[in-house]
């Protein structure tokens, strides 16, 4: 059973328009912010590519992740859709290369005045908390983590889809590969815990307020990235559905899907409130200011936004079954997903070096949607280079009778 | 309450079990219930069972926990017995929302729970007739409700032709009762 894509005219202008639009904006923004002398625009310029190259790449590895995930549990369910989610993997290095290539440039080449308004841990001298966390919040540091996990997360992108392909060319009914991917599996579950839940957003994100630190953090970012994550994946999986393709998947597999969106949902707010709950209780000083600034300051507007459309709107449009099967819902809740969690990277990332100058408008549109333009481009394009269907594969037909 | 007429077919095997529930439907005969020693996957299905509404019993129970939670706190600390605790103000959501959390888990659970005990009709000292002894055991077994103008060997006869390995005819009461299990003993004799 063999099942091809191509990609459809319409896809293909969207997404390079996209890329287009994503393009012209930051060389407008070049143009208007960097040759200008305010120094917020400055900053403002590199905190939004900062903010979506992140972003995009933590959902991309979040695909990384569930396959992994699936294959240790032995999860049949996903196989039939298993290409969608090792396209996104395959294509981490593109979401690597300019995440990496910003964080870095950003930690070593950016400064205002003869200081670092983004990660002013760079300059810690006269600093007495900046100078005790220089064991781990210097730039040798920064830029080791963040080209060993990019590298990393890179290589098992490829790695899984490299080996679902050996799969399909593997002898009839042979299992050897499907214990090589659990093995496989089990090692980047141990890379993701030592780089997605702790150190990398520590530094790319975490560092940007250097004097304040949570120790949920990187817990609430995996939340954020994860349940953006299987939005993407139910995305394209609802446009190959309609494209046509994927005959494979039915209602339940939409259904688990469905499912993911709403328990991370839930997961992400438990992790939220779990956050501010503890420094609200504990009021301390150099604890709330990080709270004070985003609740009550400037961005309260986008803070009480986040906490309805991240966690309000799935609960209540998502928890009755039917429209975790209905496709225009789960599509509906997964645009509002990704863009509920696009805001909270925002204002994970503004408030520190902007305070109350931050803006959101063209520049911060243009450039999400140049990033996702270059997500669906590239995706789409991985996705043409083999068969839909994980042909050979042991659980294949466990998921064509897959029931939720 | 009633008590009725049952024909009863047991099969030792999923596999003829299956078949035999969808012949029995398409057949006419009312079908009373199916008894399994354990849950089998996709025999509600085969049943044509409906689903259940339990879980919008859950999130009634759910919310009735919630604004429990949330009332009752909010009038301890802002009328019956404000306290300030470190400054902060009597109505502090925030040191709310663990207790309103465990609350609406607690109410959901158990009423969940009693909830599907009445749907199941499982209950200490609730008592329902048993059609045969093994149907715990390694018995799948199906009665059907007949009456008075059934031909009984004919409905025999069907269900043997199904794969039955035992069958039988019992009067018995077909719902529930409180108290003791003596209770079906006379009606078997009738």
């Amino acid at each position: 059973m063999t099942e091809r894509f191509e990609i459809p005219a319409r896809l293909k202008n969207t997404s390079l328009a996209l890329i287009a639009v994503g393009i012209l904006v930051l060389i407008l923004g070049g143009v208007t912010m960097l040759g200008g002398h305010d120094h917020h625009d400055k900053t403002r310029f590199w905190l939004v590519l900062l903010q979506n190259s992140v972003f995009f790449l933590l959902i991309c590895v979040a695909s990384v992740f569930i396959q992994a995930a699936a294959s240790l549990a032995q999860g049949g369910w996903i196989v039939a859709y298993k290409r969608v989610p090792e396209a996104i993997g395959a294509n981490v290095w593109v979401f690597g290369l300019i995440a990496g290539a910003i964080l870095i440039f950003i930690a070593t080449g950016f400064s205002v005045d003869g200081h670092n308004p983004i990660y002013h841990w760079v300059h810690p001298e006269g600093d007495k908390i900046l100078e005790g966390k220089k064991a781990f919040l210097n730039k040798e540091m920064f830029i080791g983590f963040t080209v060993v996990t990019i590298a990393l997360w890179s290589f098992f992108g490829r790695k899984f889809r490299a080996l679902s392909l050996a799969q399909e060319n593997a002898p009839k009914n042979s299992t050897k590969i499907y214990w090589t991917m659990l093995k496989w599996s089990a090692a980047f579950l141990l890379v993701y815990a030592l780089t997605q839940m702790s150190t990398a957003p520590w530094l790319w994100i975490m560092s940007i307020d250097a004097h304040w630190y949570s120790t949920m953090f990187s817990w609430y970012t995996f939340a954020s990235a994860f349940v953006s994550g299987m939005s993407v994946i139910l995305l394209f999986v609802v446009f190959l559905k309609n494209n046509g393709n994927l005959e494979l998947v039915t209602k339940e597999h939409v259904h688990d899907l469905g499912k993911f969106m709403f328990a991370f949902s839930v997961f992400w707010t438990y992790v939220w409130f779990a956050q501010y709950m503890l420094i609200w209780y504990s009021n301390i000083p150099e604890e709330t200011t990080y709270f004070k600034m985003r609740q009550h300051g400037p961005y309260s507007l986008i803070w009480y936004s986040v906490f309805i459309i991240n966690f309000i709107m799935p609960i209540l449009i998502l928890m009755a079954r039917p429209s975790k099967r209905n496709y225009f819902t789960v599509t509906f809740m997964a645009l509002v997903i990704i863009f509920g969690h696009w805001l909270d990277f925002f204002i994970m990332t503004m408030p520190g070096p902007l305070g109350k100058n931050w803006h959101l408008g063209w520049y911060e549109m243009g450039i999400f949607l140049g990033f996702a333009g270059l997500l669906i481009f590239t995706v789409s394009k991985t996705l043409t280079k083999s068969s839909l269907v994980p042909g050979n594969h042991p659980l294949l037909k466990e998921a064509m009778l897959h029931q939720s | 309450m009633a008590i009725k007429k049952f024909a009863v077919a047991c099969y030792d095997d999923e596999e003829v079990l299956f078949p035999a529930v969808k012949k029995v439907r398409n057949s006419g005969y009312k079908l009373h219930d199916v008894y399994t020693p354990f849950p089998v996957h996709g025999l509600d299905g085969a049943l044509g069972l409906k689903e259940t509404d339990l879980h919008v019993a859950g999130f009634i129970y759910g919310i009735t926990g919630t604004s429990t939670a949330v009332g009752f706190m909010s009038w301890i600390f802002c009328s019956d017995w404000p306290i300030n605790f470190g400054g902060k103000p009597h109505w502090s959501l925030p040191a709310f929302i663990p207790i309103t959390f465990e609350l609406t888990v607690l109410f959901a659970a158990v009423g969940m729970v009693l909830t599907f005990c009445y749907l199941n009709q499982i209950m200490p000292g609730v008592k329902k007739h048993v059609f045969h002894p093994r149907q715990t055991d390694d018995l799948f077994v199906v009665a059907l409700e007949i009456n008075d103008h059934t031909n009984e060997a004919e409905v025999i006869n069907f269900l043997k032709s199904t794969g039955a390995v035992e069958t039988s005819v019992q009067v018995a009461e077909s719902e529930w009762w409180f108290g003791r299990w003596d209770k079906k003993e006379p009606y078997e004799l009738a």
